[in-house]
């Protein structure tokens, strides 16, 4: 029995390729900027073009296709309702394909649902690729010199990393004892996945009891070797992981963001010519 | 009464993670035997014992309990973990209720007794591991020591009443008394308990003391199976596997090469001074 399984966001593949070898501010701008393109785009020759980009990037950071779309099941419930919810309730008008009852549903907002869906696994799946191929220190390390023009302003750079590092080291940790605490209860004849949903709520003490006093206890021993190795901040500190933006990076930015210019000129202007 | 059929278990199948921790295991525990499993760190033998109740389904190959298929499709797993009794590595951390009593009901209840049968098993259970449930009982499971809640976690497997119980390293972690004490409690609950019992240990003393039979684990496959003293008879090959001797074998292995004629598989410090003793007679003799 292993519970978590499907779990792929977050989760770091550690192989050495082109990708995996960026700057990690490149990967987290360059993801950023698809995101926001993702929002900003209005036809499916644009979301097409993200998508071939995607697909090109993965099969760079040979990531297994199965793997990826793996990650992306948790999302098909959300996926289908958001979809559902387009076809029958989305604008009214338009060429009706079929009526059922009450319900209208029209080519346009069939083709309106078609893009939202595909929106939204575009954006989880960009997301996700960049978790694959960005380690959590990397992610943290580039997220904290992103961060840093802001200090001036108060933002609390270093400590957001710190707390933000930790947190994602701790994540897997926290899963497999979890996984085995649930596994020792079992073994007293205690069911997780079986019963009513008050049933299971309530089947969840001996989980969540031993798996906070755990979290706290844990917590507490990595204080005190923090504090024993005499940490205190982000004052002074030199890094063991020198970021450099190299000619990769300027490659990689620029490949970005043509497909990011292309994906937003509308296909009339393509036509135009 | 176990059985396991060529067993294979992958970890994380079908992602990049994918690690196999048993390759084709056979193997069969009957009732009343006392075996242990050594091995390595990371040689798979919590993985394997873990398939002996059914909280981990092979990859491949069967486990039968009195020649039913586990995994069989009318088996009901709830009274397979109740009649075979495992206590995880590190079993503090599975308590979690308010008192140790309650603690050691959870099992009995989960069973649906009442919820005055359970706690009865409870304090019987207690007694059982050396706890008086008048004084411990009543205590919360995070106020006790080390050992106690060692003893209190044991005592939440026993009171499922199984008729086998594993133990992953029930001694690690503990001083020399508690290990001393939770070994001995294993010993009397298979003398007088008549259960079988399956004891992964990293202490060879220990399985010498306790176990007529050993399994050995090599990265994920079974490399030896047999009475203990054959087992520990091949230092070589032991070594080789990142194991070793209990230090009275070591001593009687040394004793015989320095020139006194002691038998080299003893296993106990009982079996070592009559052994030592006989040789001496023997040289006694020798030199008069
Ligand atoms: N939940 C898990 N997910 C993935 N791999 C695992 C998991 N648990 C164990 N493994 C791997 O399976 C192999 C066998 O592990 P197992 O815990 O059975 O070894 P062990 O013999 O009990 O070791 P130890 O003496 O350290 O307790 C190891 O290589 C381990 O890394
Ligand atoms: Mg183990």
């Amino acid at each position: 029995m292993e519970f978590f399984r499907g779990l792929v966001l977050g989760q770091y593949v550690p192989v050495d390729s082109a990708i995996h070898r960026l700057d990690p501010r490149t990967k987290i701008l360059a993801t950023l900027l698809l995101l926001t393109v993702m929002f900003a785009v209005r036809e499916f020759a644009g979301l097409a073009i993200l998508t071939v980009l995607l697909v090109a990037v993965a099969l760079a950071a040979r990531i297994a296709p199965a793997y990826l779309l793996r990650g992306l099941r948790p999302l098909f419930w959300l996926l289908v309702f958001a979809v559902v919810l387009q076809v029958f309730f989305g604008e009214p008008g338009g060429h009706p394909m079929f009526r059922w009852g009450p319900v209208v549903v029209t080519r346009e907002n069939l083709a309106q649902a078609a893009f939202y869906g595909w929106r939204l696994l575009l954006l989880v799946l960009s997301t996700t690729v960049m978790t694959l191929v960005t380690s959590p220190m990397e992610f943290t390390d580039g997220l904290e010199r992103l961060l840093r023009p802001f200090q001036r302003v108060g933002v609390p750079a270093h400590d957001l990393a710190m707390m933000m590092t930790i947190a994602l080291r701790f994540i897997p940790t926290l899963l497999e004892e979890a996984e085995k605490i649930m596994k020792a209860q079992m073994a007293r004849g205690a069911e997780f996945t079986r019963g009513s949903l008050p049933t299971r709520a309530r089947a969840l003490t001996p989980l969540l009891v031993p798996l906070f006093v755990g979290a706290f206890r844990r917590a507490d021993a990595l204080a005190v070797a923090m504090e024993a190795r005499c940490y205190r901040g982000g004052e002074h500190r030199t890094r063991m992981h020198v970021l450099r933006f190299g000619p990769q990076d300027l490659v990689a930015v620029t490949v970005v963001a043509a497909a990011a210019a292309f994906a937003l000129i509308p296909p009339a202007a393509w036509r135009g010519h | 009464m176990i059985r396991c059929e060529h067993l294979t278990y992958v970890y994380g199948r079908g992602t990049p993670f994918e690690a196999t921790a048993l390759t084709d295991v056979s193997l069969a525990i009957s009732t009343g035997e006392v075996v242990g499993i050594i091995g390595a760190t990371g040689s798979g033998k919590s993985t394997l014992v873990q398939h002996f109740n059914g909280l981990l389904r092979p990859t491949s190959g069967r486990v039968l309990l009195d020649d039913v298929d586990i995994h069989g499709p009318r088996v009901d797993r709830r009274r397979i973990r109740q009649q075979i009794g495992l206590l995880f590595q590190d079993p503090e951390q599975q308590l979690f209720e308010e008192t140790v009593v309650a603690d050691v009901a959870f099992g009995p209840r989960n069973l649906g007794l009442s919820d005055d049968d359970a706690r009865a098993r409870a304090r019987r259970a207690l007694e059982l591991v050396g706890l008086p449930p008048d004084r411990f009982g009543p205590r919360s499971p995070f106020e006790l020591s080390g050992g106690e809640m060692r003893r209190a976690a044991i005592a939440g497997v026993l009171a499922m009443e199984p008729r086998m119980l594993i133990l992953d390293e029930p001694a690690a972690g503990l001083d020399p008394q508690g290990r001393r004490d939770i070994l001995e409690h294993v010993r009397r609950l298979h003398r007088d308990g008549a259960l079988t019992i399956v004891l992964i240990t990293h202490s060879m003393d220990a399985v010498a003391q306790l176990c007529e039979r050993l399994l050995v684990l090599d990265q994920g496959r079974l490399v030896a199976d047999g009475p203990t003293r054959a087992v520990f008879a091949d230092l070589s090959r032991l070594t080789a596997l990142g194991l070793g001797l209990p230090q009275v074998t070591l001593l009687a292995r040394r004793l015989g090469e320095r020139g006194l004629p002691v038998r080299r598989d003893v296993l106990t410090i009982e079996e070592a001074r009559v052994a030592i003793l006989e040789a001496l007679a023997v040289r006694g003799r020798g030199v008069l």
